[in-house]
């Protein structure tokens, strides 16, 4: 198998499960969900780059094939970017699930009366 | 470099260097804190319209971050349109501030000023970049600040609305590294200038996938800007925030907006092989549905806020079946009515703001209750507003909409544009009226849970600023009107713009 192939899959793969988990209808899934796509998009954005091994990143006088550094510096930033993301739905679904008594993401009454069904 | 040519990147830096030190002196100096985040929006003031006066002579100005040169350095650009989105961005983040310190809004959470301040951050930088991931940033600068500033002084309705509107905005965000990431794989460059010249020289097989990218970056802008079928976010979202900070929020629709006006002829204008125009054909339906979809919310609309936010959503629509036509007679008369239309926005949200502060009990619903204090003045200014926002004389929305049926007129169209814009307007007035007569003109005897409560008067100031400002816009429409023609100039004659950043003309 070569490496597209594999990364391709890793993408593909990541992606699914991420939006069936941003489709689900509890706040944690859906924080889950969104963990997955972030994943799925910083490999994507590194691919962009080109798939290449064993070059360095940086340019000299010596090196005349290197790797694409760009990408990586990007897939640095958009790290960064969504740590802080996932960080702030975690606390917001916290603080909605003390507030509201549900993890449902609507937090409608009708959900926590479904909650408190189900805890029967 | 002169002192005069660094002022471009003055709207960026000064938020954010009064924002950190609003947040260090907020906790035991409280007044330096909100003094210093005024000085803030006034400076930014001062420095927008220092640009606008700098971009009078047609040039198009470069900011070479660090010094490292484009393609490869991350530029600013100062064009027209940028000049005019910073003044509108920091008029109306004065006018909000004022409301929020007035109406003591600030005093309900600890970090109101800072979070403000790396709003306009965001909004200003997005303006200005010329650099694609660099629009990236600057987007989550300020959406990570608006989500703060939407959650600001908390409460249950607006948590659940926001749980939505941060996973939506992060779900936006990816698709929009997906998309940028497409084009750096396709063109090899970020930086939307050498975008444009490598997009024109792509070979026949990579056509699909920029056409792809194309879409998608559109669909992302299209989200921000809540263009349907992607607007579901906005009215939920708007309506639950507290009011002045959904003021401040008008211009976060038109920031998709001014993306898609910037990118869209740029990139991928007439050169860009199968991503010509790409989005075009989607656009135009779906900002005329937009704006159906708006007014009808106004019409449904069950307190003024949600009204307010039914209202911005529609009137999005309405400025965007002007530029989708991307003609550039409808752009001038698309860029004339952008401002008005943030403006008039924030105007009726603030409004509301005024209502629901004197109606304990009541707020701002749309039902009738006892007589509240003010109301006479509550009242003109609601129905100031209201004019503004649906567009009928003598306020500047009668100028904007004429000017984009004015525009737009013998277009193939036509009709369509005519049809929606003449139609929704007549949708809004009904919804207007009906609020209005309810709460101005119905009252009920005050029963023992109701009592009227007196603010004072001093949160009338802002809105009254508002509705000032589309007075003036409409006095002032002819030298307005030039401004847009002009910045609609450079927009259509993308050759230009790139002239500016990459003056070798090479890559």
């Amino acid at each position: 198998m070569s490496l597209e192939f594999l990364v391709a899959t890793a993408i593909g793969a990541l992606t699914a499960g991420g939006i069936y988990l941003c489709l689900r209808a509890r706040t944690f899934q859906v924080v889950l969900g969104l963990t997955l796509l972030s994943y799925a998009v910083n490999l994507f954005l590194f691919a962009m780059g080109r798939l290449i091994v064993d070059r360095p990143p940086l340019w000299s006088k010596t090196t005349t094939e290197y790797a694409d550094p760009l990408p990586q510096a990007l897939v640095l930033t958009a790290i960064v970017i969504t740590f802080g993301m996932t960080a702030l739905a975690v606390t917001l679904a916290l603080r909605s699930f003390l507030e509201s008594g549900t993890d449902q993401v609507d937090g409608s009454a009708e959900a926590r009366a479904i909650d408190e069904e189900a805890k029967r | 470099m002169s002192a005069a040519s660094h002022l471009i990147i003055a709207p960026v830096l000064i938020p954010a260097v009064v924002a950190p030190f609003a947040l260090l002196v907020m906790r035991r100096r409280r007044r330096v804190g909100v003094a210093l985040s005024l000085f803030g929006c006034v400076a930014m003031l001062a420095a927008a319209i220092a640009l606008m006066a700098q971009a009078q002579d047609d040039a198009i100005r470069v900011y070479a971050i660090g010094g490292w040169q484009p393609p490869f350095g991350i530029v600013l650009v100062l064009a027209r349109l940028a000049a005019i989105m910073l003044v509108l961005a920091a008029t109306l983040a004065t006018l909000v501030m004022t409301h929020a310190v007035v109406t003591g809004l600030d005093r309900k959470g600890w970090h109101f000023h800072p979070m403000f301040q790396f709003q306009l951050l965001g909004l200003n930088g997005a303006f200005l970049t010329g650099d694609l991931f660099n629009l990236f940033v600057f987007f989550e600068v300020l959406l990570i600040a608006s989500y703060g500033l939407m959650l600001h002084g908390q409460g249950t309705a607006r948590l659940k609305a926001g749980v939505h509107y941060v996973v939506i905005n992060i779900v936006g965000s990816t698709l929009f590294l997906i998309a940028m990431g497409l084009l750096y794989g396709l063109t090899g460059t970020l930086n939307m200038a050498d975008m444009s010249l490598r997009v024109a020289a792509l070979p026949a097989g990579d056509q699909g996938l920029l056409r792809a990218a194309a879409l998608l970056l559109v669909a992302v802008f299209a989200l921000k800007a809540a263009i349907l079928p992607l607007h579901l976010w906005l009215p939920r979202t708007y309506a639950a925030a507290a009011p002045a900070v959904a003021a401040l929020f008008a211009i976060m629709t038109k920031v998709g907006v001014y993306a898609i006006i910037r990118v869209v002829p740029l990139v991928f204008g007439a050169d860009a092989g199968a991503a010509a125009w790409a989005p075009a054909p989607w656009l135009l339906p779906a900002a005329l549905l937009t704006a159906l979809v708006g007014f009808a919310g106004v019409l449904a609309g069950r307190t003024v806020r949600e009204q307010a936010a039914y209202a911005v959503l529609a009137s999005t629509g309405t400025l965007l079946s002007a530029v989708a036509t991307w003609r550039e007679d409808a752009l001038a008369a698309a860029l004339y009515y952008l401002p008005h239309s943030t403006l008039a926005g924030a105007a009726l949200f603030l409004v509301a703001d005024a209502i629901g502060r004197r109606r304990a009990g009541y707020a701002d619903s749309a039902a009738p209750g006892p007589g509240f204090a003010d109301r006479q003045a509550v009242a003109a200014l609601f129905m100031l507003a209201a004019i503004g926002i649906v567009g009928l004389p003598p306020l500047s929305g009668f100028v904007g909409k004429l000017l984009i049926l004015q525009s737009t007129f013998g277009a193939d169209e036509a009709p369509w544009i005519w049809g929606t814009v003449l139609g929704t307007t007549l949708i809004g007035i009904l919804g207007f009226a009906r609020t209005g007569s309810a709460i101005f003109w119905k009252t009920e005897a005050a029963n023992a849970a109701s009592r009227s409560c007196t603010p004072g008067q001093a949160d009338l100031i802002a809105p009254a600023a508002a509705i000032g400002l589309l007075g003036a816009l409409t006095l002032g429409a002819g030298p307005v009107t030039e401004q847009a023609a002009a910045a609609a100039a450079q927009i259509i004659a993308p050759d230009r713009y790139i002239g500016a950043v990459l003056p070798r003309g090479a890559s």
